[in-house]
Protein backbone atom coordinates (compact mmCIF):
# COMPACT_ATOMS: atom_id res chain seq x y z
CA UNK A 1 0.00 0.00 0.00
CA UNK A 2 1.14 3.61 -0.94
CA UNK A 3 1.77 5.53 2.49
CA UNK A 4 1.15 8.97 0.16
CA UNK A 5 0.44 9.40 -3.51
CA UNK A 6 1.45 12.46 -5.11
CA UNK A 7 -0.47 13.13 -8.44
CA UNK A 8 0.44 16.46 -10.94
CA UNK A 9 0.87 18.20 -7.52
CA UNK A 10 1.00 22.12 -8.33
CA UNK A 11 1.50 25.22 -6.49
CA UNK A 12 1.59 28.83 -7.11
CA UNK A 13 1.63 31.35 -4.23
CA UNK A 14 -0.47 34.51 -4.62
CA UNK A 15 2.46 36.48 -5.71
CA UNK A 16 2.62 34.23 -8.71
CA UNK A 17 6.27 32.39 -7.47
CA UNK A 18 5.41 28.48 -8.68
CA UNK A 19 6.97 26.57 -5.80
CA UNK A 20 5.47 23.00 -7.55
CA UNK A 21 5.27 22.28 -10.94
CA UNK A 22 3.26 19.11 -11.13
CA UNK A 23 4.90 16.34 -9.07
CA UNK A 24 4.23 13.38 -9.03
CA UNK A 25 5.71 10.31 -6.31
CA UNK A 26 4.45 7.68 -4.09
CA UNK A 27 6.03 6.36 -0.91
CA UNK A 28 5.65 2.79 0.07
CA UNK A 29 4.37 1.73 3.44
CA UNK A 30 7.01 1.07 5.77
CA UNK A 31 9.73 3.50 3.53
CA UNK A 32 12.13 5.70 4.65
CA UNK A 33 12.31 7.97 2.09
CA UNK A 34 14.15 11.16 1.69
CA UNK A 35 12.67 14.49 -0.06
CA UNK A 36 15.94 16.12 -1.35
CA UNK A 37 16.01 19.50 -2.37
CA UNK A 38 18.01 22.77 -2.87
CA UNK A 39 16.31 26.20 -0.83
CA UNK A 40 13.03 26.98 -2.50
CA UNK A 41 13.45 24.07 -4.25
CA UNK A 42 9.25 23.71 -2.68
CA UNK A 43 10.33 20.43 -0.13
CA UNK A 44 8.52 22.28 2.56
CA UNK A 45 5.71 23.32 0.02
CA UNK A 46 5.08 19.63 -0.85
CA UNK A 47 4.71 18.76 3.27
CA UNK A 48 2.89 21.84 3.92
CA UNK A 49 -0.17 20.65 1.20
CA UNK A 50 0.10 17.17 2.61
CA UNK A 51 -0.36 18.48 6.16
CA UNK A 52 -3.00 20.76 4.99
CA UNK A 53 -1.19 23.67 5.50
CA UNK A 54 -0.56 25.12 2.62
CA UNK A 55 -3.67 24.96 -0.09
CA UNK A 56 -2.55 23.17 -3.06
CA UNK A 57 -3.65 24.69 -6.79
CA UNK A 58 -4.16 21.59 -8.09
CA UNK A 59 -3.51 18.09 -8.47
CA UNK A 60 -4.43 14.94 -5.80
CA UNK A 61 -2.67 13.81 -2.41
CA UNK A 62 -3.80 10.27 -0.91
CA UNK A 63 -2.69 9.06 2.49
CA UNK A 64 -2.65 5.82 3.03
CA UNK A 65 -5.56 6.21 0.42
CA UNK A 66 -7.74 8.75 2.05
CA UNK A 67 -7.75 11.47 -0.30
CA UNK A 68 -7.12 14.74 1.30
CA UNK A 69 -9.70 16.27 -1.08
CA UNK A 70 -13.16 14.34 0.58
CA UNK A 71 -11.40 12.63 3.62
CA UNK A 72 -8.83 14.68 5.22
CA UNK A 73 -9.59 14.37 8.86
CA UNK A 74 -9.06 10.29 8.24
CA UNK A 75 -5.99 11.39 6.35
CA UNK A 76 -4.78 13.73 8.72
CA UNK A 77 -5.02 10.90 11.54
CA UNK A 78 -2.26 8.67 9.66
CA UNK A 79 0.41 11.71 9.65
CA UNK A 80 2.56 13.58 12.40
CA UNK A 81 4.89 16.47 11.48
CA UNK A 82 7.95 17.95 13.04
CA UNK A 83 8.46 21.07 10.84
CA UNK A 84 11.51 22.99 9.79
CA UNK A 85 10.76 26.11 11.90
CA UNK A 86 9.84 25.90 15.95
CA UNK A 87 6.12 26.17 15.83
CA UNK A 88 5.85 25.40 19.56
CA UNK A 89 3.81 27.07 22.14
CA UNK A 90 6.93 28.60 23.86
CA UNK A 91 4.83 29.79 27.15
CA UNK A 92 3.75 26.15 27.79
CA UNK A 93 5.20 23.36 29.86
CA UNK A 94 7.03 20.48 28.24
CA UNK A 95 5.11 17.71 29.43
CA UNK A 96 2.05 20.12 28.22
CA UNK A 97 2.70 20.37 24.90
CA UNK A 98 2.94 16.91 24.41
CA UNK A 99 -0.23 15.98 26.07
CA UNK A 100 -2.37 18.68 24.50
CA UNK A 101 -1.02 17.36 21.21
CA UNK A 102 -2.09 13.93 21.72
CA UNK A 103 -5.57 15.61 22.47
CA UNK A 104 -6.02 17.35 19.40
CA UNK A 105 -5.51 13.90 17.49
CA UNK A 106 -8.17 12.79 19.45
CA UNK A 107 -6.14 10.31 22.05
CA UNK A 108 -7.93 10.18 24.94
CA UNK A 109 -6.13 12.15 28.46
CA UNK A 110 -4.94 8.60 30.48
CA UNK A 111 -3.20 7.16 26.95
CA UNK A 112 -2.34 10.60 26.57
CA UNK A 113 -0.20 11.31 29.66
CA UNK A 114 1.23 7.70 29.51
CA UNK A 115 2.42 8.34 25.75
CA UNK A 116 3.91 12.00 26.74
CA UNK A 117 5.85 10.68 29.62
CA UNK A 118 7.18 7.70 27.32
CA UNK A 119 8.00 10.11 24.49
CA UNK A 120 10.08 12.57 26.43
CA UNK A 121 11.57 9.51 27.58
CA UNK A 122 12.71 9.09 24.25
CA UNK A 123 13.59 12.15 23.59
CA UNK A 124 15.97 12.62 26.74
CA UNK A 125 13.53 15.49 27.54
CA UNK A 126 11.67 13.89 30.78
CA UNK A 127 13.99 16.16 32.98
CA UNK A 128 12.76 19.21 31.37
CA UNK A 129 9.29 18.06 31.44
CA UNK A 130 8.13 21.24 33.83
CA UNK A 131 10.00 23.44 31.59
CA UNK A 132 8.53 26.29 29.48
CA UNK A 133 9.98 25.57 25.73
CA UNK A 134 11.08 29.12 25.60
CA UNK A 135 13.96 27.61 28.05
CA UNK A 136 15.11 24.65 25.92
CA UNK A 137 18.17 25.24 23.40
CA UNK A 138 17.70 25.04 19.92
CA UNK A 139 18.52 21.38 20.18
CA UNK A 140 16.24 20.32 22.40
CA UNK A 141 13.28 22.24 20.76
CA UNK A 142 14.03 19.86 18.18
CA UNK A 143 13.61 17.26 19.81
CA UNK A 144 10.25 18.24 21.14
CA UNK A 145 9.43 18.97 18.25
CA UNK A 146 9.45 14.91 16.69
CA UNK A 147 8.49 13.95 20.73
CA UNK A 148 5.14 15.96 19.83
CA UNK A 149 5.23 14.64 16.29
CA UNK A 150 5.19 10.84 17.69
CA UNK A 151 2.75 11.16 20.47
CA UNK A 152 -0.11 10.67 17.77
CA UNK A 153 1.73 7.53 16.98
CA UNK A 154 1.02 8.18 13.03
CA UNK A 155 1.39 5.90 10.24
CA UNK A 156 3.29 8.22 8.04
CA UNK A 157 6.34 10.64 10.00
CA UNK A 158 6.73 13.93 8.36
CA UNK A 159 9.94 15.16 9.34
CA UNK A 160 11.14 18.81 7.76
CA UNK A 161 14.95 18.95 8.93
CA UNK A 162 14.81 17.69 12.03
CA UNK A 163 18.46 17.57 13.00
CA UNK A 164 19.43 21.03 11.51
CA UNK A 165 21.51 22.65 14.41
CA UNK A 166 21.11 19.64 16.83
CA UNK A 167 25.00 18.16 17.96
CA UNK A 168 26.72 15.72 16.59
CA UNK A 169 25.67 12.99 19.37
CA UNK A 170 22.29 14.21 19.35
CA UNK A 171 21.96 13.52 15.66
CA UNK A 172 23.43 9.86 15.70
CA UNK A 173 21.07 8.81 18.78
CA UNK A 174 17.80 10.58 16.86
CA UNK A 175 18.90 8.59 13.52
CA UNK A 176 19.21 5.48 16.08
CA UNK A 177 15.40 5.90 17.29
CA UNK A 178 14.28 7.03 13.43
CA UNK A 179 15.35 3.98 12.32
CA UNK A 180 14.04 2.16 15.36
CA UNK A 181 10.38 3.50 14.75
CA UNK A 182 10.90 2.88 11.05
CA UNK A 183 11.70 -1.20 11.83
CA UNK A 184 8.16 -1.07 13.70
CA UNK A 185 6.81 -0.08 10.97
CA UNK A 186 6.48 3.92 10.71
CA UNK A 187 6.87 5.08 7.23
CA UNK A 188 9.29 8.21 7.52
CA UNK A 189 9.32 11.22 5.17
CA UNK A 190 12.43 13.27 5.74
CA UNK A 191 14.06 16.18 4.31
CA UNK A 192 17.58 17.34 5.17
CA UNK A 193 19.94 19.11 4.12
CA UNK A 194 22.79 16.63 5.58
CA UNK A 195 23.18 14.32 2.52
CA UNK A 196 24.92 11.90 4.60
CA UNK A 197 21.70 11.72 7.06
CA UNK A 198 19.63 10.73 4.00
CA UNK A 199 22.20 8.30 2.75
CA UNK A 200 22.70 6.93 5.91
CA UNK A 201 18.54 6.44 6.95
CA UNK A 202 16.49 6.20 3.66
CA UNK A 203 15.97 3.97 1.20
CA UNK A 204 13.95 5.58 -1.20
CA UNK A 205 14.23 9.05 -2.32
CA UNK A 206 13.22 12.29 -4.86
CA UNK A 207 14.97 14.75 -5.22
CA UNK A 208 12.98 17.82 -5.91
CA UNK A 209 14.47 21.29 -7.86
CA UNK A 210 12.85 24.67 -9.28
CA UNK A 211 9.03 22.79 -8.40
CA UNK A 212 10.00 19.77 -10.08
CA UNK A 213 11.19 15.98 -9.41
CA UNK A 214 14.81 15.39 -11.61
CA UNK A 215 15.26 12.09 -9.60
CA UNK A 216 12.89 9.89 -7.14
CA UNK A 217 14.21 6.22 -7.28
CA UNK A 218 16.06 3.86 -4.82
CA UNK A 219 18.73 5.05 -3.01
CA UNK A 220 21.08 2.18 -4.03
CA UNK A 221 19.80 2.64 -8.00
CA UNK A 222 20.58 6.63 -7.54
CA UNK A 223 24.17 5.99 -6.27
CA UNK A 224 25.04 3.31 -8.71
CA UNK A 225 24.58 6.68 -11.21
CA UNK A 226 27.41 8.36 -9.54
CA UNK A 227 30.02 8.51 -13.05
CA UNK A 228 32.83 8.62 -10.36
CA UNK A 229 34.12 9.15 -7.16
CA UNK A 230 37.55 11.10 -5.33
CA UNK A 231 39.10 8.86 -2.77
CA UNK A 232 41.65 10.38 -0.40
CA UNK A 233 44.68 7.77 0.46
CA UNK A 234 46.85 8.26 3.57
CA UNK A 235 50.10 6.94 2.98
CA UNK A 236 52.95 5.42 4.97
CA UNK A 237 55.90 7.17 3.41
CA UNK A 238 55.74 10.67 1.17
CA UNK A 239 55.89 10.73 -2.11
CA UNK A 240 58.34 12.33 -4.38
CA UNK A 241 56.46 12.83 -7.58
CA UNK A 242 52.77 11.58 -8.93
CA UNK A 243 52.68 7.95 -9.68
CA UNK A 244 51.52 7.67 -13.36
CA UNK A 245 48.92 5.24 -13.96
CA UNK A 246 47.54 5.49 -17.60
CA UNK A 247 43.56 6.52 -17.18
CA UNK A 248 43.70 7.61 -13.38
CA UNK A 249 43.85 10.65 -12.51
CA UNK A 250 46.13 11.66 -9.03
CA UNK A 251 46.40 14.55 -6.99
CA UNK A 252 49.27 14.69 -4.22
CA UNK A 253 47.71 17.24 -1.61
CA UNK A 254 50.37 16.86 0.79
CA UNK A 255 53.83 14.23 0.88
CA UNK A 256 51.58 11.76 2.75
CA UNK A 257 48.17 12.03 0.99
CA UNK A 258 47.06 11.56 -2.50
CA UNK A 259 44.04 11.95 -4.20
CA UNK A 260 42.38 9.54 -6.30
CA UNK A 261 39.57 10.19 -9.07
CA UNK A 262 38.14 6.92 -10.05
CA UNK A 263 35.22 6.56 -12.83
CA UNK A 264 32.34 4.34 -12.19
CA UNK A 265 34.16 1.19 -14.39
CA UNK A 266 37.29 1.36 -12.56
CA UNK A 267 38.76 -0.05 -9.70
CA UNK A 268 41.55 0.97 -7.82
CA UNK A 269 43.75 -1.90 -7.74
CA UNK A 270 45.73 -0.50 -10.21
CA UNK A 271 46.48 2.24 -7.72
CA UNK A 272 47.50 0.05 -5.07
CA UNK A 273 49.53 -1.84 -6.97
CA UNK A 274 51.69 1.05 -8.39
CA UNK A 275 52.06 2.51 -4.63
CA UNK A 276 53.36 -1.29 -3.63
CA UNK A 277 55.52 -1.79 -6.46
CA UNK A 278 57.20 2.04 -5.20
CA UNK A 279 56.89 0.79 -1.58
CA UNK A 280 54.83 3.04 0.16
CA UNK A 281 51.69 1.49 1.51
CA UNK A 282 48.10 3.01 2.17
CA UNK A 283 47.46 3.56 5.62
CA UNK A 284 43.55 4.43 5.31
CA UNK A 285 41.36 5.16 2.43
CA UNK A 286 38.40 7.73 2.90
CA UNK A 287 35.84 8.90 0.28
CA UNK A 288 36.33 13.01 -0.23
CA UNK A 289 32.91 13.66 -0.31
CA UNK A 290 30.24 11.73 0.52
CA UNK A 291 28.34 10.41 -2.68
CA UNK A 292 25.08 11.24 -2.78
CA UNK A 293 26.04 15.32 -2.25
CA UNK A 294 27.96 14.58 -5.75
CA UNK A 295 25.04 13.26 -7.20
CA UNK A 296 22.53 16.16 -5.62
CA UNK A 297 25.15 18.80 -6.78
CA UNK A 298 24.95 17.00 -10.42
CA UNK A 299 21.30 17.36 -10.63
CA UNK A 300 20.59 20.48 -9.10
CA UNK A 301 23.70 22.33 -10.66
CA UNK A 302 22.39 25.91 -11.96
CA UNK A 303 22.91 29.45 -10.90
CA UNK A 304 19.42 29.61 -8.95
CA UNK A 305 21.09 27.42 -6.23
CA UNK A 306 23.33 29.46 -4.30
CA UNK A 307 22.15 28.80 -1.07
CA UNK A 308 22.69 24.48 -0.59
CA UNK A 309 24.35 24.33 2.43
CA UNK A 310 27.44 21.82 2.14
CA UNK A 311 27.81 19.07 4.28
CA UNK B 1 -19.04 5.59 27.53
CA UNK B 2 -16.24 6.52 24.58
CA UNK B 3 -15.23 10.17 23.93
CA UNK B 4 -15.23 10.86 19.84
CA UNK B 5 -11.90 12.41 18.54
CA UNK B 6 -13.81 15.54 17.77
CA UNK B 7 -14.94 15.77 21.62
CA UNK B 8 -11.20 14.91 22.94
CA UNK B 9 -9.61 17.43 20.85
CA UNK B 10 -12.22 20.10 21.68
CA UNK B 11 -11.62 19.38 25.30
CA UNK B 12 -8.09 19.35 25.30
CA UNK B 13 -8.19 22.69 23.67
CA UNK B 14 -10.53 24.24 25.85
CA UNK B 15 -8.60 22.76 28.92
CA UNK B 16 -5.40 23.93 27.61
CA UNK B 17 -7.16 27.96 27.28
CA UNK B 18 -8.49 27.91 30.91
CA UNK B 19 -5.40 26.79 31.70
CA UNK B 20 -3.57 29.63 29.96
CA UNK B 21 -5.88 31.81 31.66
CA UNK B 22 -5.67 30.45 34.82
CA UNK B 23 -1.55 30.73 34.26
CA UNK B 24 -1.33 34.29 33.88
CA UNK B 25 -4.54 34.67 36.09
CA UNK B 26 -1.97 38.32 37.40
CA UNK B 27 -3.17 39.38 33.59
CA UNK B 28 -6.41 37.87 33.44
CA UNK B 29 -8.41 38.36 36.35
CA UNK B 30 -6.80 40.87 38.65
CA UNK B 31 -6.90 43.59 36.32
CA UNK B 32 -10.24 43.53 35.71
CA UNK B 33 -11.01 43.26 39.17
CA UNK B 34 -8.84 46.71 39.81
CA UNK B 35 -10.50 48.25 37.13
CA UNK B 36 -13.63 47.71 38.15
CA UNK B 37 -12.96 49.02 41.61
CA UNK B 38 -11.77 52.32 40.22
CA UNK B 39 -14.92 52.64 38.78
CA UNK B 40 -16.89 52.21 41.65
CA UNK B 41 -14.67 54.66 43.85
CA UNK B 42 -14.61 57.13 41.09
CA UNK B 43 -18.08 56.89 39.42
CA UNK B 44 -20.21 55.40 42.04
CA UNK B 45 -18.92 56.52 45.58
CA UNK B 46 -17.42 60.00 44.42
CA UNK B 47 -19.54 61.17 41.46
CA UNK B 48 -22.64 58.82 42.13
CA UNK B 49 -23.12 60.25 45.30
CA UNK B 50 -23.91 64.20 43.39
CA UNK B 51 -25.76 62.52 40.33
CA UNK B 52 -28.34 60.85 43.28
CA UNK B 53 -31.11 58.21 41.77
CA UNK B 54 -31.26 56.66 38.21
CA UNK B 55 -34.19 55.02 37.04
CA UNK B 56 -35.27 54.64 40.09
CA UNK B 57 -32.26 53.18 41.93
CA UNK B 58 -28.79 54.38 43.52
CA UNK B 59 -26.32 55.50 40.94
CA UNK B 60 -23.92 52.51 42.06
CA UNK B 61 -26.81 50.04 41.81
CA UNK B 62 -27.67 51.11 38.33
CA UNK B 63 -24.23 50.60 36.50
CA UNK B 64 -23.02 47.92 38.71
CA UNK B 65 -24.88 45.33 35.91
CA UNK B 66 -23.42 47.24 32.82
CA UNK B 67 -19.85 47.41 34.93
CA UNK B 68 -20.69 43.72 34.85
CA UNK B 69 -20.59 43.24 31.60
CA UNK B 70 -18.11 45.57 30.73
CA UNK B 71 -15.77 43.64 32.10
CA UNK B 72 -17.16 40.18 30.14
CA UNK B 73 -17.00 42.28 26.77
CA UNK B 74 -13.18 42.77 27.47
CA UNK B 75 -11.93 39.90 29.22
CA UNK B 76 -13.71 37.90 26.53
CA UNK B 77 -12.84 39.56 23.42
CA UNK B 78 -9.03 40.24 24.73
CA UNK B 79 -8.94 36.25 25.84
CA UNK B 80 -9.71 35.15 22.50
CA UNK B 81 -7.87 37.46 19.88
CA UNK B 82 -4.46 37.45 22.29
CA UNK B 83 -4.28 33.82 22.43
CA UNK B 84 -5.55 32.78 18.92
CA UNK B 85 -3.25 35.61 17.17
CA UNK B 86 -0.33 34.20 19.72
CA UNK B 87 -1.21 30.82 18.51
CA UNK B 88 -0.92 32.13 14.29
CA UNK B 89 2.36 34.22 15.13
CA UNK B 90 4.26 31.65 17.45
CA UNK B 91 3.05 29.13 15.05
CA UNK B 92 1.35 26.44 17.24
CA UNK B 93 -1.85 26.81 15.83
CA UNK B 94 -0.11 24.54 13.42
CA UNK B 95 -0.17 21.47 16.11
CA UNK B 96 -4.40 21.98 15.86
CA UNK B 97 -4.10 22.56 12.12
CA UNK B 98 -1.99 19.75 10.87
CA UNK B 99 -4.34 17.40 13.74
CA UNK B 100 -7.68 15.44 12.55
CA UNK B 101 -9.61 18.53 14.75
CA UNK B 102 -12.34 20.39 12.31
CA UNK B 103 -12.61 23.90 12.39
CA UNK B 104 -16.02 23.81 13.85
CA UNK B 105 -14.12 21.97 17.21
CA UNK B 106 -11.74 24.57 16.96
CA UNK B 107 -13.77 27.40 17.18
CA UNK B 108 -15.78 25.90 19.64
CA UNK B 109 -13.04 25.43 21.71
CA UNK B 110 -11.52 29.25 21.73
CA UNK B 111 -15.05 29.92 22.01
CA UNK B 112 -15.53 27.44 25.19
CA UNK B 113 -11.81 29.65 26.37
CA UNK B 114 -13.20 33.50 26.07
CA UNK B 115 -16.64 32.55 27.87
CA UNK B 116 -14.78 30.67 30.67
CA UNK B 117 -12.71 33.87 31.44
CA UNK B 118 -16.09 35.61 31.20
CA UNK B 119 -17.19 34.00 33.84
CA UNK B 120 -14.04 34.20 36.17
CA UNK B 121 -13.93 38.00 35.70
CA UNK B 122 -17.80 38.37 36.32
CA UNK B 123 -17.43 36.38 39.37
CA UNK B 124 -14.21 38.55 40.48
CA UNK B 125 -15.98 41.89 39.39
CA UNK B 126 -19.72 40.59 41.04
CA UNK B 127 -18.06 40.52 44.09
CA UNK B 128 -15.95 43.41 44.57
CA UNK B 129 -19.80 45.11 43.43
CA UNK B 130 -20.58 43.65 46.64
CA UNK B 131 -17.46 46.04 48.62
CA UNK B 132 -19.66 48.98 47.21
CA UNK B 133 -23.46 48.29 46.73
CA UNK B 134 -26.12 45.67 47.17
CA UNK B 135 -26.27 43.09 44.09
CA UNK B 136 -30.00 41.51 44.88
CA UNK B 137 -30.25 39.47 41.68
CA UNK B 138 -33.60 39.56 40.42
CA UNK B 139 -33.18 36.87 37.38
CA UNK B 140 -30.51 34.80 37.73
CA UNK B 141 -30.67 32.16 35.46
CA UNK B 142 -31.20 35.39 33.12
CA UNK B 143 -28.24 36.49 34.85
CA UNK B 144 -25.56 33.61 34.07
CA UNK B 145 -27.60 33.37 30.74
CA UNK B 146 -26.45 36.80 29.68
CA UNK B 147 -22.88 36.32 30.91
CA UNK B 148 -22.44 33.37 28.80
CA UNK B 149 -24.33 34.32 25.83
CA UNK B 150 -22.33 38.24 25.45
CA UNK B 151 -19.19 36.51 26.74
CA UNK B 152 -19.62 33.99 24.01
CA UNK B 153 -20.59 36.89 21.33
CA UNK B 154 -17.40 38.45 22.27
CA UNK B 155 -15.15 35.40 22.08
CA UNK B 156 -16.06 35.02 18.27
CA UNK B 157 -15.65 38.78 17.63
CA UNK B 158 -12.24 38.38 19.31
CA UNK B 159 -11.13 35.33 17.00
CA UNK B 160 -12.64 37.01 13.94
CA UNK B 161 -10.42 40.53 14.72
CA UNK B 162 -7.68 37.51 15.28
CA UNK B 163 -8.13 35.57 12.18
CA UNK B 164 -7.48 38.92 10.18
CA UNK B 165 -4.97 40.33 12.09
CA UNK B 166 -1.28 40.28 10.47
CA UNK B 167 0.42 42.28 13.23
CA UNK B 168 0.09 43.35 16.58
CA UNK B 169 -1.37 47.38 15.97
CA UNK B 170 -4.33 44.75 13.94
CA UNK B 171 -5.68 43.37 17.46
CA UNK B 172 -5.27 46.37 18.97
CA UNK B 173 -7.08 49.18 17.25
CA UNK B 174 -11.09 46.82 17.17
CA UNK B 175 -10.80 47.52 21.18
CA UNK B 176 -9.65 50.58 20.84
CA UNK B 177 -11.68 52.52 18.14
CA UNK B 178 -14.97 50.03 18.54
CA UNK B 179 -15.27 48.40 21.44
CA UNK B 180 -14.32 50.75 24.14
CA UNK B 181 -16.87 53.79 22.02
CA UNK B 182 -19.50 50.92 21.91
CA UNK B 183 -19.01 49.75 25.37
CA UNK B 184 -19.18 53.67 27.14
CA UNK B 185 -22.22 54.65 24.35
CA UNK B 186 -23.76 51.01 25.74
CA UNK B 187 -25.70 52.28 28.49
CA UNK B 188 -23.44 51.77 31.12
CA UNK B 189 -23.36 54.44 33.01
CA UNK B 190 -26.65 56.27 31.98
CA UNK B 191 -30.29 55.52 31.10
CA UNK B 192 -30.54 55.85 26.92
CA UNK B 193 -34.12 57.72 27.57
CA UNK B 194 -31.93 60.83 29.14
CA UNK B 195 -30.46 60.66 25.14
CA UNK B 196 -32.50 63.25 22.82
CA UNK B 197 -34.66 61.43 20.78
CA UNK B 198 -32.43 61.09 17.61
CA UNK B 199 -29.46 59.50 20.04
CA UNK B 200 -31.66 57.23 21.63
CA UNK B 201 -32.56 55.66 18.33
CA UNK B 202 -28.98 55.91 17.13
CA UNK B 203 -28.05 53.86 20.47
CA UNK B 204 -30.57 50.89 19.46
CA UNK B 205 -28.01 49.80 16.65
CA UNK B 206 -25.53 49.29 19.45
CA UNK B 207 -25.31 45.51 19.88
CA UNK B 208 -23.93 46.24 23.53
CA UNK B 209 -26.83 48.38 24.15
CA UNK B 210 -28.68 44.96 24.16
CA UNK B 211 -26.29 43.15 26.55
CA UNK B 212 -25.93 45.73 29.14
CA UNK B 213 -29.62 46.20 29.17
CA UNK B 214 -30.00 42.40 29.48
CA UNK B 215 -28.08 41.93 32.27
CA UNK B 216 -29.75 45.31 34.04
CA UNK B 217 -33.37 43.76 33.82
CA UNK B 218 -31.69 40.07 35.45
CA UNK B 219 -30.09 42.24 37.97
CA UNK B 220 -32.69 45.30 38.63
CA UNK B 221 -35.46 44.09 37.15
CA UNK B 222 -35.52 47.05 34.72
CA UNK B 223 -34.63 47.88 31.24
CA UNK B 224 -34.30 50.45 28.59
CA UNK B 225 -35.11 47.55 26.44
CA UNK B 226 -37.56 44.45 25.97
CA UNK B 227 -35.90 41.65 27.87
CA UNK B 228 -36.53 39.01 24.39
CA UNK B 229 -35.76 41.47 22.09
CA UNK B 230 -32.27 42.24 24.04
CA UNK B 231 -31.85 38.10 23.96
CA UNK B 232 -33.15 37.42 20.39
CA UNK B 233 -30.24 40.01 19.27
CA UNK B 234 -27.29 38.95 21.69
CA UNK B 235 -28.73 35.01 20.17
CA UNK B 236 -28.49 36.34 16.52
CA UNK B 237 -24.99 37.99 16.95
CA UNK B 238 -23.53 34.83 18.38
CA UNK B 239 -25.23 32.45 16.01
CA UNK B 240 -23.85 35.01 12.61
CA UNK B 241 -20.45 35.10 13.99
CA UNK B 242 -20.16 31.39 14.99
CA UNK B 243 -20.99 30.24 11.54
CA UNK B 244 -18.51 33.47 10.21
CA UNK B 245 -15.70 32.11 12.03
CA UNK B 246 -16.56 28.40 10.95
CA UNK B 247 -16.31 29.41 7.51
CA UNK B 248 -13.49 31.44 7.22
CA UNK B 249 -11.28 29.07 9.19
CA UNK B 250 -12.59 25.81 7.00
CA UNK B 251 -11.58 28.84 4.09
CA UNK B 252 -8.23 28.94 5.78
CA UNK B 253 -8.45 32.80 5.86
CA UNK B 254 -5.20 34.31 7.73
CA UNK B 255 -4.24 30.52 8.88
CA UNK B 256 -3.27 28.79 5.67
CA UNK B 257 -1.55 29.64 2.76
Amino acid sequence: MNALTIQNLTKTYSNGVKALKSINFNVLEGDFFALLGPNGAGKTTAIGIVTSLVNKTSGSIEVFEHNIENDLNAAKSCIGVAPQETNLNLFDEVFNILVNQAGFYGVPRKESLKRAEHYLKQMELWDKRKEQARSLSGGMKRRLMIARALVSEPRLLLLDEPTAGVDIETRRSMWKFLREINRNGTTIILTTHYLEEAEQLCNQLAIIDNGKIVENDSMSNVLTKLKQEVFVLNLDKPLTGIPEIDNYYIEITNPKEIEVRVKQTQTLNPVFEKLASLGIGVLSMRNKTNRLEELFVELTRSENNIGVKPK
Amino acid sequence: MIMSQQTIGMLALIRKETRRVLRIWVQTIIPPGITMSLYFIIFGTLIGRRIGQMDGFQYMEYIAPGLIMMSVITNSYGNVVGSFFNAKIQRHIEEMLVSPMTETSIVIGYLTGGIIRGIFVAAVVSLITLFFTELNIQHPFMAILVIIMTAGVFSLAGLLNAIFAKKFDDIAIIPSFVLAPLTYLGGVFYTITLLPEFWQKVSYFNPILYMVNAMRFSVLGESDIDIFIGILVILSFFIILLYTAIYLLKKGVGIRE
